[in-house]
């Protein structure tokens, strides 16, 4: 009978990513180049590639954003592992989390002793209208996307109905976006890696520039309550509250837990790991939570034998700035209904309770969508070894969580890290 | 023999002004979407069942940046337009453009307020289709 449990341990010995953003002249395998480098010069203690038995690769659509399908095989082909096995994990936005899910696995039933998971997306060659469709069908096209939904209306729909159940504002998730550019202003792979006040301060020197009338903003409020710094895109999401179209990858290697050490003195144990799946938004019992994030919590903390008062930083899926505050109460950080209040009250900040994406999220990093989930766990990779730099959290911490959430979490992933 | 249930021919019942849902002879649960099986004995024994199009607002947005269907249609970033979850007076919940809202306030959308079903014609020649509306009950 299965026990909810790995067979055997399976550890992080390596990440990487690109910086987050628009390449032109880049397409995914260049990407997934870069990030697979980084990932193979962050191994302490060195690897050979060809000990790589496998690659599981997240992506949602290579197709429509490159005209390319079949995209494992040629991700393996430019790292230089075939004839190993390659494939591709499609769950939207959680499919890097997805892939990782399935790297462990691989790893944990003893089939492989070493894989490499990786997330890549390339948003930027298309124009806005089609981004805004390739990721409508992430939705039900049938059902949902055909009435004109798109995933800031998604979202958005549940910022009204959260507004509506515990009297929340526009405020209160402006103060989520204003909290994770700081953030970011203090990663180098942050796309847009700006306080808002210094994004402000420019937009004010190009109105000077251009003869335009001087904006009258004077704080970061100011700025994005105006629909000329911040314009609506589905009321009450308003741009600064959507992540950036983007394009990235990331790499991490996984072992087996016995040979963690013959790679790094300092691995990230897997000790969680869950994942759920759900319905079309509006077939589900709530809309002030997403239920598979739920369950996958669940599974997770069960998993590792944890509570979320041991996770001492997470990266959360802040696809909108409400999807954070909704990650925040699902994971059990803070109760349904006060993770807006908390936000307000800084307890998500580095400095608060509970740091919330302290690389500076979706929001401020970028979202490349398959890519965004392996993103998260870089951070996590760098909290937990005292990497992070500027940002690195004090007292350090040797537990972090990732949350990874498909289209309006028809899927999400929940994955838990310790450092030993 | 099993009835078809298809999306299909939820779309064919909205050409025909009608909203139609799926219901299962064994357990009487109603199904909106349409679903060919009953998730809860597995039955796929289902029978078409037309709702009153009647019903209650779930929540919403107001779009200012759109599909490119809904661009098409005429909407943009000064023509917003509103879509929703409408939960049925019959139960289920589906997700469906509202019309004849004041746009300009949104803050002043009711959730809750009683809608009943329209019929939308979108698209030309043969991309032409009828879709799912609601619009303040009168």
């Amino acid at each position: 009978m299965a026990q909810g449990k790995l067979s055997r341990g399976v550890a992080v010995v390596g990440a990487g990513m690109t910086k987050f953003g628009s390449f032109r002249c880049k397409t995914s395998r260049e990407l997934f180049v870069t990030a697979f480098q980084e990932m193979l010069a962050s191994v302490d203690k060195g690897v050979d590639p060809k000990q790589i038995e496998a690659l599981f690769i997240g992506n949602f659509s290579s197709d429509l954003f490159e005209t390319q399908s079949h995209t494992a095989p040629i991700m393996a082909d430019w790292v230089g592992l075939t004839p190993r096995p390659a494939v591709r994990l499609e769950d939207a936005c959680a499919s890097s989390g997805v892939a990782l899910r399935q790297g462990i696995l691989a790893v944990a039933s003893g089939v492989y002793d070493m894989v490499l998971v990786g997330g890549i997306e390339k948003m930027t060659d298309l124009p806005g209208d089609k981004v805004t469709d390739a990721l409508g069908i992430a939705a039900d096209t049938i059902y949902e996307t055909s009435t004109g939904f798109t995933f800031p209306g998604f979202y958005a729909s549940m910022a009204t109905a959260y507004m509506h159940a515990y009297g929340a504002t526009p405020q209160t998730f402006m103060k989520v976006g204003m909290k994770n550019h700081e953030n970011g202003s203090l990663n180098d792979k942050a796309q847009f890696g700006q306080r808002i006040s210094a994004i402000m301060e420019a937009r004010k020197a190009s109105a000077v520039k251009k003869g335009l009338p001087m904006p009258t903003w004077q704080t970061e409020l100011d700025f994005l309550s105006d629909d000329r710094g911040n314009p609506m895109v589905a009321w009450p999401m308003r741009l600064f509250d959507c992540s950036p179209v983007s394009d990235g990858a990331a790499a991490l290697l996984l072992v087996s837990e016995e040979l963690a050490r013959n790679f790094t003195d300092a691995p990230l144990h897997v000790i969680g790991t869950g994942q759920a799946s759900d319905g079309a938004l509006h077939s589900r019992s709530t809309l002030t939570s997403i239920p598979a994030a739920r369950a996958a919590a669940q599974e997770a903390y069960r998993m590792a034998g944890v509570t979320v008062n041991d996770i001492q930083v997470a990266e959360v899926h802040d696809c909108f700035t409400i999807a954070e505050i909704i990650a925040t109460e699902d994971l059990g950080f803070f109760a349904p209904g006060t993770g807006g209040k908390a936000a307000e009250a800084g307890e998500t900040a580095r400095t608060g309770s509970h740091p919330i994406n302290t690389s500076g999220g979706l929001k401020s990093k970028g979202h490349p969508v398959g890519a965004s989930g392996a993103g998260q766990v870089n951070e996590i990779w760098k909290q937990l070894r005292g990497t992070a730099g500027e940002r690195q959290l004090p007292g350090n911490p040797s537990i972090g969580l990732t949350h990874n959430v498909g289209g309006t979490g028809q899927t999400c992933t929940v994955h838990i890290f310790e450092r030993r | 023999m099993a009835t078809d249930i298809t999306s299909y021919d939820f779309y064919v019942g909205l050409t025909q002004h009608k909203l139609m849902a799926s219901r299962s002879l064994s357990t009487g649960q109603l199904f909106l979407p349409p679903r060919p099986l009953d998730p809860k004995d597995m039955s796929t024994e289902m029978e078409w069942v037309e709702l009153s199009g009647k019903g209650k607002l779930l929540t919403f947005t107001v779009i200012y940046v759109g599909t490119s269907a809904m661009i098409a249609a005429g909407y943009d970033r000064k023509n917003p337009y509103c879509v929703g979850i409408v939960q049925t007076d019959e139960g289920p919940a589906i997700s469906a453009q509202i019309m004849d809202l004041d746009l300009s306030h949104p803050e002043l959308i009711q959730i809750g307020m009683p809608l009943e079903v329209v019929y939308l014609e979108r698209g030309e020649g043969e991309a032409k289709k009828t879709f799912l509306g609601f619009k303040p009950a009168a």
